[in-house]
């Protein structure tokens, strides 16, 4: 698998990316500049975590006009894969390339903690590696995760399942209302979604970070590891 | 602002008489305007240390593996394969009692500049907060707008805050204290540091505008406060991390090429003290152009340019044929870049505005002739022994009491708000063991950083606490299984004119040089914040507690066998140290008896390097699973953290003692640590050989804390008690 990662003013999250495609892909990662007008040739594009412009005006919402975002708009038209995390979903959502938005957490405060994903759909290569239902453990450490979309995209998205990931317990029951599971008071508890081809997965937690027994555990490499097996050509 | 300059004005700039006589016969004139406020800001406390450097320069500050000891912008000790860390703690108290969200904010700002400005990627923030009494309504105020400004400042720069420590005492209500410390690596071979050479370099301006923030914040924070403190809020710098993110990226991006000569962030005193500083360690002189400064309002005086603390902004000299290399990078990454002087041979700061001369001051004497001052000291008086001490209630209910306790009770609400993994290198989070331990990316390495002082044995005996806040950071990094390699501290007192607080300052400085030296424990850097009183309305002043805070770092050669305070499952729980029961300044003391008395538990510098020394090579040796240094609290709450940590219980013997049980649970003697070992028996023996008395206490499992007694306490319920604390403050 190729891939390559979108650094903005503000990202910070660009390394930790790269740490985990490297251990899965034996790589470094492409980094790109949001000024870039081109693509390299790759599978997989990241929209990592960080603050892109100080999250000044709204989070993503100044990166989503960065001159690289053309190349990827026309990259997803094309059918590549792309990975937002974070301020990455927040990116998405503003681009338009995944519906919905990110608001300030219910509590009003930055959160980072540990928490549980449900796997909701296991068809697509970002999550393919898991059972249905699976529970995983990932960090989290955001102030804007709060996903909300109006009444008629939410419809769509439960609908066509286009739910990848929700906040649950550890024995992986969702409950919205409680926020020591739903944490940012996501509507219905959703952690990250993904496009109608699969193929673009926006999400809030971090698996980046939890890659390597040394940090706590090896609980979001199945995201990486199965993105490989998707690419292997 | 058209002001006559005498020595009315000299005084309200923080000057006494005698100092603004001394600037008379250095200038042989009436200073302008501009030139007042250099040498008002160059001798406040703030910046010239004038009232503690005599006692500092009796630290210890060196060792084989210190690189730069205190004189830099941070300290840098060698830690192995090629790199070096640079580490620093510095206090942000006055700006965060007016301003809590920004003071805290910028403090963070501020010291991860003095890192990366040598050249070190930021890899850690720690952070040590002093809190007024939790009933003073204002003390929510101020802990929701600190935490709230550290967290935005550091989550935004992309640095992980991995540790620190929280007190809370009525003696901080009108004076919290926030002291921000930061790690960061560099290799060894590539450290950037302050003194400028190469007459005719230019001198370049980057990062922030300048703007009229800050001006004076040096002086502000160099005296007490009084009713109208907040009527100061103007001197309060603002912050922008976003633009601290591009400076690091842009200045690491810079110091991969050679165009450096040198650099200084513009810390307190701004363009100043940037400038006086790097042309006073160079030799050299130095002018500069004020109308070249970026400027973020119109009409700016010179006065104000240079006295301004605008956040974000660095001075560099570059090697002229460097300049074009050094404004592509700045540009890239949309910052300000200004050639606005350069180097000359004069010896003078010479600082030129819309073509006229704003001042002219020779360097020399503005750094030889400041003041320093041997203040009367009185030597604190010896606390009285601790009497008349009774167990009032059972066990199990002054245990549940001390974990839920402010000083004791879990600051989960507190670190869920710092991002703690950014980076992806931090091994153990905050609460998971006694230090914090991120990894150095690409090596083996990796750091263990702890913050500590127990401000009420400091107010009860200074030097006693010196020594034991350099004793607890030496054991907090041991107990992880890291080599201890150096300090930096942050000394926080009151009012250094008065006698009494000079006298705390010189003993807890003597228990310190002491602790150090014994412990091979160096001072690299450090900040003393003096001036921490609040004028009271009725005339008096109030002081706060003595805080001597130690930030520490140590190294781990391989990071893979750090280890975690939490119990390990099926393990014997075995007491290393002596226990006589110390009860005097205890937290037990006052928050079940509500007394704060006696003396603090004494400092035994030799056990404490014999105990800590076999704790730490049995930890490398893989023979201990768990360990936890005793602190605040003593066995019992230790043992209850260790329980709380992992949620796995441990079952209790008989301590048969001869010790009264309240002192022998719950007395705070030092040089003690609880591990996890997995044959009791062969550890003891082993410890007896090394002359470290240890014994067995219990044995971890279930899910229980079991007492001598039989009464039985679950970790979820101790858990209920020790998380309570901060959420019903806060969220109420």
């Amino acid at each position: 698998m190729k891939s390559a990662i979108v650094v903005f003013p503000g990202t910070n999250r660009e390394r930790d990316m790269a740490i985990a495609l490297k251990r899965v892909t034996g790589k470094a990662p492409a980094m790109l500049w949001h000024r870039d007008t081109s693509l390299p040739d790759v599978d997989l594009v990241v929209l990592p975590g960080g603050f892109s412009y100080g999250d000044y005006l709204r989070c993503g919402a100044m990166a989503a006009h960065s001159p690289i975002m053309a190349e990827i708009r026309s990259f997803a038209q094309k059918g590549g894969h792309i990975l937002g995390v974070c301020n990455g979903f927040q990116i998405l959502t503003e681009t338009g390339l995944l519906p919905g938005a990110l608001l300030r957490n219910a509590n009003l405060r930055f959160l980072s903690q540990d928490c549980h994903l449900r796997v909701e759909r296991t068809d697509t290569p970002f999550t393919h590696k898991w059972e249905k239902g699976a529970v995983f453990r990932t960090p989290l450490a955001h102030g804007d995760g709060n996903y909300t979309a109006d009444a008629q995209t939410l419809e769509r998205l439960e609908g066509e399942g286009l739910v990848a990931f929700r906040y649950a317990g550890a024995d992986g029951t969702v409950r919205a209302e409680d926020t020591t599971t739903n944490p940012n008071g996501s509507i219905n508890s959703i952690a990250g979604i993904i496009s109608e081809n699969t193929r673009i997965c926006g999400m809030m937690p971090h698996p980046e970070d939890l890659v390597d027994p040394l940090m706590g555990g090896e609980d979001g490499l199945p995201l990486f590891e199965g993105l490989v097996e998707a690419f292997v050509r | 602002m058209k002001k006559t300059v005498d020595l009315s004005l000299a005084q309200e700039f923080g000057l006494t008489p005698e100092e603004y006589d001394r600037v008379l016969k250095i200038m042989g004139r009436t200073p302008s305007l501009t030139e007042l406020g250099v040498f008002s800001v160059m001798w406040s406390e703030h910046c010239s240390y004038k009232s503690s450097r005599k006692w500092l320069r009796t630290l210890p500050t060196t060792a084989p593996w210190v690189i730069h000891g205190p004189g830099e912008n941070a300290g840098v000790v060698d830690i192995g394969e090629g790199y070096a860390a640079i580490f620093k703690m510095e206090s942000h108290n006055h700006p965060s009692f007016i301003e809590p969200y920004q003071g805290a904010a910028t403090g963070v700002g501020g010291i991860l500049r003095d890192v990366f400005t040598m050249g070190a990627r930021p890899v850690a923030n720690l952070n040590a907060l002093r809190f007024g009494s939790p009933e003073t309504p204002r003390t929510r105020q101020i802990i929701d707008g600190v935490v709230r400004g550290i967290g935005g400042y550091g989550n935004c720069v992309g640095v992980p805050t991995v540790g620190g420590e929280i007190n809370f005492h009525p003696a901080y209500d009108g004076n919290p204290l926030v002291n921000a410390m930061t790690v960061g690596i560099a290799r060894k071979d590539r450290i950037f540091l302050s003194a400028a050479a190469g007459v005719g370099n230019p001198v370049v301006y980057v990062g922030s505008r300048t703007g009229r923030d800050g001006i004076h914040g040096a002086t502000m924070s160099s005296a007490e406060f009084d009713e109208n403190a907040l009527a100061k809020r103007p001197t309060v710098q603002v912050g922008d991390p976003f633009i601290e993110k591009l400076l690091i990226e842009a200045c690491l991006e810079l110091m991969a090429t050679d165009a450096i000569v040198a650099i200084q962030d513009m810390g307190a005193a701004g363009l100043t003290s940037s400038s006086v500083e790097m042309a006073g360690k160079g030799g050299v002189g130095i002018e500069l152009d004020l109308d070249a400064v970026p400027q973020r309002e119109p009409a700016m005086t010179a006065y104000e340019m240079m006295l301004s603390e605008s956040q974000e902004r660095m001075l560099i000299v570059l090697r002229p044929d460097r300049t074009e290399i050094a404004r592509k990078i700045f540009e890239k990454w949309e910052l300000d870049f200004a050639v606005i002087g350069h180097l000359t041979d004069t010896g003078h700061i010479v600082v030129k505005h819309k073509g006229a001369v704003e001042a002219d001051i020779p360097l020399d004497p503005l750094a030889e002739q400041a003041p320093i001052y041997d203040r009367p000291a009185t030597t604190p008086v010896a606390p009285a022994p601790l009497e008349g001490v009774h167990a009032p209630l059972s066990l199990d209910a002054m245990l549940l009491r001390l974990v839920g306790s402010p000083d004791l009770a879990s600051r989960a609400w507190v670190w869920n708000q710092y991002d703690s993994t950014v980076g992806g290198q931090t091994v153990r989070r905050p609460g998971a063991a006694d230090a914090a331990i991120v990894k150095i990316e690409d090596t083996t390495l990796g750091l263990a950083l702890t913050t500590d002082c127990t401000p009420r044995y400091c107010r009860a005996d200074p030097k006693t606490g010196g020594a034991q806040a350099v004793a607890e950071a030496w054991r907090n990094i041991t107990a992880t299984g890291a080599r201890p390699l150096a300090v930096t501290d942050n000394l926080n007192f009151g009012n250094p004119e008065k006698p009494e607080i000079m006298g705390q300052f010189v003993a807890a400085i003597e228990g310190m040089g002491e602790a150090c030296r014994a412990l091979d424990f160096p001072v690299v850097s450090g900040n003393v914040s003096l001036y921490n009183e609040t004028r009271q309305p009725d005339g008096s002043t109030m002081s706060i507690l003595p805080t001597p805070a130690i930030g520490a770092l140590g190294v781990l050669e391989d990071v893979s066998k750090a280890i975690g305070l939490g119990m390990t499952d099926g393990t014997a729980v075995v007491l290393v140290g002596e226990t006589r029961g110390e009860l005097g300044q205890s937290i037990w003391l006052r928050e079940i008896l509500g007394r704060e008395e006696g003396p603090p538990p004494r400092v035994d510098l030799a056990a404490e390097k014999r105990n800590g020394d076999f704790v730490r090579a049995e930890i490398l040796n893989g023979t201990i699973s768990a360990c936890h240094d005793l602190a605040d609290g003593g066995i019992l709450v230790g043992v209850a953290e260790m329980v709380m940590a992992s949620r796995i219980g441990c079952e209790l013997e008989s301590p048969d003692s001869g010790i009264r049980p309240e002192a022998f649970w719950f007395g705070e003697d030092q040089a003690r640590y609880l591990v996890c070992v997995s044959d009791a028996e062969d550890f003891c023996a082993r410890a007896e050989k090394a002359g470290v008395p240890a014994r067995l206490i219990g044995r971890a499992g279930g899910s229980d804390l079991i007492l001598p007694s039989g009464v039985t306490i679950s970790a979820a319920r101790l858990a209920v008690a020790h998380e309570a604390f901060f959420p019903a403050l806060m969220e109420r």
